[in-house]
């Protein structure tokens, strides 16, 4: 077990490393941040003085070697355009992507665990295809059009939700349903195929044959066993609401790393773009740790086997 | 529809016990539609089983063994499976009236029970033994707390003889043994004391030696408990060993039954006496004992006369015909063949 655990962490370290790496040259590639924060008219000594400042005329090797020791410290630059510490700057936006995550990824599954479930245990129902319809709407819709539509009838129509911003509880509501109803058909149809071979399995049947009742045996004995191979995706599904959020915290202004980001992107701000989509490859893969390690609670084989 | 024979619904067959049966199953039809076309695997299927008694269910593979055990607790495969006809009386009830609540709130493991052929298969992985074994005493309020039923579990399990049985409670069943876990789940199968058992194949994936001990310990709670036991048997000789009284069954039918001395000394139907001469020799050893010359009939082409005809070495016009009746042969030992009175009465080993 303990062996697992550092064997995943390891895998972790390299994949963070690996991301950081890729968006540190493609940031590179983008263009040059001076021009941006300079005026056209200012002379060439201002612009490579402000390179130099900010350690861009060094090759890209350098600045990554620069940019992996820094960070070791815990000091990730400072960002050009809010001119404050990066380090700063993403632990003030950070949670508020990990709260939308968190609510789109619940959202979801409030709405497959159901789906999937009573799909299956009515198979070919009313039920089943109306749930097919309801997942299969949000995999076909892109997420920030789902926002807008969401913003357009409950906002600007019906003024029953808050459409920007982070100010009371209900404004995560319409976020969280734009960025979590896409992987609601996927979520249901993991659900829904486990929850039909479990529901034939001999272990069921024993339990329907010494008396326990339906609904326990649907939403307690089979449930459980479904729920493997749902768990072992969440990370997944995690890391996908993390990446939806860029697109949805923009459409909702939402106060989180995801916009901060974007907004960093078109600024080059490459202190900004650099450390938010590090600390997104570390928030991915402590989300699978969890789920690696979770499963192994529902799953006493696995648990054992390790 | 099918035929009835005038011996179906005879007076109490003379069972070792003179109670009425616990479990009276009448002209039993369950019907499985599939895209091919309904099958009928049991077609008229009858028996009686008596407090404390064994019955034993043999025959070919694919006869309708475990189609007639799971139709006794209605649970056919869904959708397709049904009773389509017969009454299925345990103490008097028929279990074939009642809707599906009541089924499973007073009868299912409550009076009547069922263990199958796998037990590897037949425990939920994701729960405890003690949980699982607690399941039916729970549901059916014979355990009112916690604690009381990891009390009963415990108890249930040291009557199927699990050693510390207090101390596996918590334990998965992928920590216990092949045989250990066909205690399992005859625990949870007896937990609340039924009246019946049907034990359909209960050892067969299992060691021949840990076979012997299974039915031993069957035999034992049966003598503790006065369950009524319906056992499917591949095995002549498990049969000989614990069975009161022995059912033939070939392609959905019951061909020949009655006391398992009779069944053994003087076989009536041919069907019979072909499976006891496919008993290998003592001390061959093999699971499918049976290696009868050709195949059963198709369920979705059966013959119209006698199902066992086209194998028959005594078929003749008539058994082409029409479908035997039952003849009763006294002491509850009955046979559905035509030439019964030519070849009744056969040696006996
Ligand atoms: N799900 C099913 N679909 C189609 N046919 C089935 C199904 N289940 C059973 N049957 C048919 O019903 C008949 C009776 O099957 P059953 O399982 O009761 O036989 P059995 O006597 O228990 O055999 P075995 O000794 O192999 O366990 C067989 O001919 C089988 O082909
Ligand atoms: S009825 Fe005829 S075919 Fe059938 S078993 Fe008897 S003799 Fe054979
Ligand atoms: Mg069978």
């Amino acid at each position: 077990m303990t062996q697992f655990v550092l064997r995943r962490v390891l895998q972790g370290l390299f994949s963070i490393l690996g991301a950081s790496l890729i968006i540190f040259v493609i940031t590179r590639l983008s263009g040059d941040p001076v021009v941006l924060m300079l005026p056209p008219e200012a002379p060439e000594a201002l612009v490579q003085q402000m390179r130099e400042r900010l350690g861009l005329h060094l090759p890209v090797w350098q600045q990554y070697l620069v940019f992996l020791g820094d960070a070791l410290t815990g000091d990730f630059g400072t960002s050009y355009r809010w001119d404050m510490p990066v380090r700063d700057l993403i632990f003030e936006r950070l949670p508020a992507t990990i709260y939308l995550a968190s609510a789109a990824l619940a959202f979801s599954l409030v709405l497959s665990i159901p789906f999937g479930v009573i799909s299956a245990v009515r198979r070919g129902s009313w039920f089943d295809r109306f749930a097919k319809t309801v997942a299969m709407l949000g995999q076909a819709m892109p997420n920030f059009w789902v926002g807008l539509l969401l913003i357009l009838v409950f906002s600007i129509h019906l003024e029953w939700m808050p459409a920007f911003g982070a100010d009371t509880p209900a404004h995560v509501i319409m976020p969280a349903i734009a960025l979590g109803w896409y992987p609601v058909a996927a979520q249901t149809r993991i659900v829904r195929s486990a929850m039909l071979d479990v529901l034939e399995s001999d272990y069921i049947r024993m339990g329907r044959s010494v008396g326990v009742p339906e609904g326990v045996l649907v939403w307690k004995y089979a449930f459980r066993n479904a729920a493997v191979p749902l768990v072992t995706m969440m990370g997944v599904y995690f890391a996908s609401m993390l990446g939806g959020a860029f697109v949805v915290e923009v459409v909702f202004a939402w106060p989180g790393l995801g916009r901060t980001v974007v907004e960093a992107l078109f600024a080059r701000d490459f202190p900004v773009v650099q450390a938010g989509v590090l600390f997104a490859a570390i928030m991915f893969v402590i989300a699978n740790l969890l789920v690696d390690l979770s499963y192994g609670l529902i799953d006493p084989r696995i648990r054992h086997d390790r | 529809m099918t035929e009835m024979s005038p011996m179906d619904h005879a007076p109490a067959d003379q069972s070792r016990t003179d109670q009425p049966p616990v479990l009276d199953v009448r002209h039993l039809v369950t019907e499985l539609r599939l895209r091919r076309g309904a099958l009928r695997p049991v077609d008229g299927v009858s028996f009686r089983v008596g407090r404390g008694e064994t019955l034993g269910i043999v025959g070919e593979s694919g006869s309708g063994k475990s189609m007639t055990c799971l139709s006794l607790l209605r649970l056919l495969p869904r959708p397709g499976g049904r009773i389509a006809a017969g009454e299925v009386l345990v103490a008097g009830t028929d279990l074939t009236k009642l809707s599906e609540k009541e089924l499973a709130r007073d009868w299912r493991g409550r009076r009547i029970s069922m263990v199958t052929q796998d037990p590897m298969s037949s425990l939920n992985p994701v729960y405890t033994v003690g949980d699982q074994v607690g399941a039916p005493l729970r549901y059916h309020g014979l355990a009112h707390s916690r604690a009381e039923a990891r009390a009963r579990a415990a108890d249930a399990l040291g009557r199927v003889r699990i050693p510390s049985p207090e101390a596996r409670l918590d334990d998965f069943p992928h920590q216990f043994s092949g045989g250990m876990r066909q205690r399992v789940v005859s625990a949870m199968a007896i937990a609340c004391a039924p009246e019946v058992m049907i034990a359909d194949e209960p050892t067969s994936s299992l060691d021949v030696t840990i076979q012997v001990k299974m039915m031993d310990l069957y035999k034992q709670i049966q003598e503790e408990t006065g369950v009524a036991i319906v056992l499917i048997t591949h095995d002549m000789g498990v049969a000989a060993s614990i069975c009161d009284r022995i059912a033939v069954m070939y392609a959905g039918r019951i061909v020949e039954q009655g006391p398992a001395r009779e069944i053994f000394r003087n076989p009536a139907h041919p069907y019979t006496r072909a499976l006891l001469n496919a008993i290998p020799k003592l001390g061959e050893k093999s699971k499918r004992l049976y290696a009868l010359g050709g195949q059963p009939p198709s369920l979705l082409d059966m013959p119209g006369g006698c199902r066992f005809a086209p194998r028959c070495t005594l078929a003749d016009a008539k058994c082409l015909a029409a479908y035997p009746g039952d003849s009763d042969l006294g002491s509850g030992h009955r046979a559905a063949c035509w030439r019964l009175s030519e070849e009744g009465a056969p040696d006996a080993a």
